[in-house]
């Protein structure tokens, strides 16, 4: 039945589209809420099309459309997905949702404006995960940039100028480095087609510096530690929405620009380099997990933690070269992606729930430090219930999503170096550490003062919001096997191109 | 004898801009001080005809005509009818402008329709001399244009100052020319190209001209380090000037460019690359750098079109094709974007309120989500930032300089890029995240606010459909 609409581009167009006429609509009258939340309904449902059609046999570029864009430059307008995409996008779809819902009573300036940047946003974003032509998919990664860089300037919190820009700047220059690479391959291979780009020869000095570009635009994308420093101040000064939407997605897209271009374009350099990337994974990991334990604001306290998370997807994902020189079969290797990419995809819905869970808090008390709480569970005990869900699956508890990614990259890090597991696992310490703490100062204990004396439980739409959120973390903790099918074909495939030298 | 028939049809163009030039300083000078009107409708009405004339030209055959110093090509057209097509907004920007501050004479025009033939001749020059000559014709006008406004004495200093240093650039031009005449034998440019293919030129001389030529073309582009006027005159000049001169003239001056260095002494290309990347390099350095430090707008927009030039040259010194057709499609899409930049300044300015300083712009957004919006995608496309047009602007210059492996050259460019990135955000931050300190309404005439609007959103609709710009600008060079 789907096979022949042009899926990948309705999702695309229609929240572009969709976001342009909430922004025409305006604030006049009370249409913008109602009308984004349609769009974001209908984006989701169609994506989940692209789940049902999904051929999982398969590590072709699936619902593939094509057509000519620049014809002087040979550059087009190609739109697929693999197995690594297709889960992605639908958790784009998915995060959209909660953020319109998320924003519905809590923004009450330039709600249109509001609304319309996240939808457009989305569109770009799906867009980034469905681009097979190099330019193409630069154009959507950059231009994703205007919109959140508007929506944490313009509804951020009081240093917002400064984190806003701040985001941009680092992000771009990150990008410029991956516009070069990409010209230079277009300079070898003669096509900005990135199926091209992957079968390429490429000689080890060139694979180091394509390498090199590659992983100073997604590193600061991911981020990695040292260059995740716009992250923290990005997180605290957005919105819940911005929040939400750049842990959930954008730091995915990090991770996905290393799957899609780092390793199938440079697998030698990747090889090569991989201690690089390991290294800074584990320091992200061990060390980050220490600066999260010393915050005293929540978001911060979760951005490190997201950093920290993240690590693990990097980690899983250059373990792979080490796993194959130890053994020859190389079967913790699809362990290791495969459990970054559940990493990555648990991490965007608890990540997304743990910011919700700071919005829900900071709606009524408009305050991040995490002294000015104490003991919320007895004035909300719902609210609390959820919090303290999140936050275990946040700090990996076996059952929730949170455990299975960060097991999968564990075990394969075993098959690599008993040492990249051990400091890996220290993350099942520092991470219990610094959520469960945060959860015992903000939630239990008696009520610390008057303001949380009188705070309310949530309300119908918050409940909603984070009851979906829980069930699906529950779920993927519970049943991965969903997700690991689909990208089964196309993680098989991305290890026969990386073990396979390209000089 | 024989006799050479001179193609007429081939400057009909410019013969027609030159009658009705002659008629509109006639009526100017019958009308006396009501002319002003009369002038700025027999402007636009000249503007549009040549515009059509050159359009339904294109598809004729080209050549040379008047004994080889005359040439009508592919390149000469579009070119010639961009720069009557801007003219066009620019004149419809500036009238309100000119009218709030008593400067609503026939002579702007006079001056603006002079200097826009003065720009087609350049374009068009296949001739040391002719070139010359329209340079000449261009730059005499400007100079009076920046010094119209008599009682102000930065418009008066800046005019002054553009008049000497134009003036020293066009000797140092013409003494580069002589010594390519001295060397060659002869001003044509075919001829001088075909001598340098055959050889047995003596290189040492040649190059000795050629750095006075790219002297020449550096100061008319602004590039650094002849880019001393170009902030002083920019900042001074009226905004309805500083917008003539800072977009159709500078499509004029990267023919000029293109017409010496890659039409005549394209065969030393070697020679004039390393001074190019020289130029380019410095401008982007010190274009991008020291914008950050204006806190006025007219001069930081100033300081962004050195860095534009830095980024035009790139193409050019490529010395590709391709190269020359990124070059082409970058000096087209700067005067657009350039166009929408000035025309916003002066949108937003009234009497005895310039608008320049970019506190002005505090708030925008609250005061007018519009005008905000047009501005926000004008400052994204001048930072290069997807999809706007001036990414694909950067996109092909580097591109370019990646594909004769100048890498070295594309990485200062692409770093260059984010550091102009920050002064436009900083004219988004003041405009969308800050507060408005002036609260006067804005007013503007229905034609400024459709022109200023289908400007910006020109660059939008480009910046998602490229293509047939970019194909244009490459069937010119193929």
């Amino acid at each position: 039945m789907f096979t022949d609409l042009p899926l990948l581009s309705l999702l695309i167009w229609l929240p572009v589209f969709g976001g342009i006429a909430v922004l025409i609509n305006g604030d006049k009258n009370s249409l913008a809420r109602p009308l984004s939340l349609i769009i974001a309904v209908l984006t989701l449902l169609l994506s989940l099309g692209l789940y049902t059609g999904f051929d999982n046999a398969s590590y072709q570029m699936q619902f593939a459309e094509q057509a000519s864009w620049i014809a002087t430059y040979n550059i087009n307008y190609s739109l697929g997905v693999d197995g690594f995409s297709m889960p992605l996008i639908i958790l784009t779809a998915f995060s959209t949702l909660i953020v319109v819902v998320a924003g519905w009573e809590v923004i009450q300036h330039r709600v249109s404006q509001y609304m319309a940047a996240f939808l457009i946003m989305e569109g770009l974003m799906i867009a980034v995960f469905s681009s097979l032509d190099a330019i193409l998919f630069y154009v959507f990664f950059e231009a994703m940039l205007i919109p959140l860089f508007l929506v944490i300037g313009i509804w951020g919190g009081p240093n917002r100028v400064y984190a806003t820009i701040k985001f941009f700047l680092y992000t771009l220059f990150g990008s410029v480095f991956l516009l070069l690479a990409l010209l230079y391959l277009h300079h070898v291979a003669g096509s900005f087609s990135i199926l091209d780009f992957h079968k390429v020869s490429l000689t080890m000095q060139e694979q180091i510096y394509l390498f090199l570009a590659f992983l100073i635009a997604f590193a600061v994308k991911v981020p990695m530690w040292p260059v995740h420093t716009w992250l923290p101040d990005a997180h605290v000064e957005a919105p819940t929405g911005g929040s939400v939407i750049l842990a959930a997605i954008t730091l995915k897209i990090g991770g996905y620009g290393l799957i899609r271009f780092a390793l199938p374009i440079t697998p030698d350099a990747s090889m090569a380099l991989d201690w690089l990337v390991i290294g800074l994974s584990l320091t992200a990991v061990v060390y980050i997990g220490f600066v999260a334990l010393a915050q005293s604001d929540l978001k911060k306290l979760i951005a490190y933690s997201s950093i920290a998370h993240m690590g693990f997807v990097t980690l899983g994902l250059f373990i792979v070269f080490r796993i194959f020189a130890n053994s020859a079969t190389g079967s913790g290797a699809v362990l290791a992606i495969e459990g970054a990419m559940i990493q990555m995809i648990s991490h965007g819905f608890i990540a997304a729930a743990m910011f919700l869970s700071v919005g829900v808090l900071y709606d009524r008390m408009h305050t991040r430090e995490i002294s000015a709480y104490g003991g919320v569970i007895n004035t909300m005990p719902i609210f609390g219930g959820f919090a303290v869900f999140f936050a275990m699956a946040n700090a990996g508890l076996p059952g929730t999503s949170g455990f299975v990614g960060e097991f999968m990259v564990i075990l394969a890090a075993f098959q690599a170096n008993f040492w990249y597991a051990f400091f890996a696992a220290t993350t099942l310490i520092l991470g219990a550490a610094y959520t469960l703490w945060m959860v015992k100062r903000v939630m239990f204990g008696e009520v610390a003062n008057d303001n949380v004396a009188q705070l309310t439980d949530i309300n119908r739409r918050e409940f909603l919001m984070l009851a979906s959120l829980a069930v699906i973390v529950l779920v993927i903790g519970l049943w991965p096997a969903p997700i690991t099918e689909v990208m089964h074909a196309s993680v098989e495939h991305l290890l026969t191109q990386i073990s396979q030298s390209k000089i | 004898m024989i006799f050479e028939v001179v193609n007429m049809s081939f400057a009909l163009p410019e013969m027609f801009m030159l009658t009705m030039a002659c008629v509109i300083l006639l009526v100017v000078a019958f009308l006396g001080k009501n002319g002003a009107s009369t002038a700025y409708g027999l402007s636009q009405l000249t503007l549009a005809i040549t515009a059509i004339l050159i359009y339904q030209g294109m598809e004729a055959s080209g050549g040379l005509t008047f004994d080889g110093t005359y040439i009508k090509d592919a390149f000469s057209d579009v070119l010639k009818l961009t720069i009557c097509l801007i003219n066009i907004a620019v004149l419809l920007y500036s009238t309100s402008y000119l009218k709030a501050r008593a400067l609503f004479k026939g002579e702007y025009y006079v001056l603006a329709v002079f200097a826009t033939l003065g720009m087609m001749v350049m374009v068009s020059a296949y001739h040391f001399l002719t070139l010359y000559l329209g340079l000449e014709l261009m730059s005499l006008c400007m100079y009076a244009m920046v010094a119209m406004h008599r009682d102000s004495s930065v418009a008066t200093e800046a005019a002054m100052k553009y008049f000497i240093l134009g003036a020293i650039a066009s000797g140092m031009l013409l003494y580069g020319m002589s010594i390519i005449y001295g060397v060659i034998g002869s001003l044509s440019i075919a001829t001088i190209a075909e001598v340098i293919q055959t050889g047995g030129v003596d290189n040492t001389v040649l190059s000795f001209g050629l750095v006075f030529l790219i002297i020449g073309i550096g100061f008319k582009l602004g590039a650094v380090p002849f880019h001393m006027w170009l902030p002083d005159v920019y900042h001074g000049a009226p905004t309805a000037v500083t917008l003539f001169i800072a977009t159709a003239p500078k499509i004029a001056a990267f023919a000029m460019a293109i017409r010496l260095l890659v039409d005549g002494l394209g065969d030393v290309h070697q020679h004039w690359q390393g001074m190019l990347i020289m130029l380019s390099v410095l401008s982007m350095i010190i274009g991008n750098v020291v914008a950050i430090a204006q806190t006025n707008l007219k001069r930081m927009l100033a300081y962004s079109t050195i860095s534009h030039v830095g980024f035009i040259l790139l193409g050019i010194l490529s010395g590709s094709q391709e190269g020359y057709a990124a070059a082409m499609f970058y000096a087209l899409v700067y005067s657009l974007m350039s166009l929408g930049g000035f025309g916003m300044i002066i949108l937003l300015s009234r009497q005895g309120f310039e608008a320049d300083t970019i506190d002005d712009y505090k708030g925008l957004s609250e005061r007018n989500p519009w005008y905000a919006l047009m501005m926000l995608i004008l400052m994204f496309s001048m930072a290069g930032i997807p999809p706007l047009v001036g990414f694909y602007a950067k996109l092909t210059v580097i591109k370019a300089v990646v594909d004769i492996n100048l890498i070295s050259v594309a990485i200062v460019a692409v770093l260059m890029s984010v550091i102009g990135a920050f002064y436009y955000l900083r004219i988004i931050k003041v405009m969308y995240f800050d507060q408005p300190v002036e609260q006067h309404k804005l007013e503007a005439p229905a034609d400024m606010r459709v022109m200023i609007s289908a400007n910006a959103l020109a660059v939008f609709a480009l910046g998602v459909f490229p293509g047939s710009l970019m194909a244009i600008c490459v069937a010119v060079f193929a």
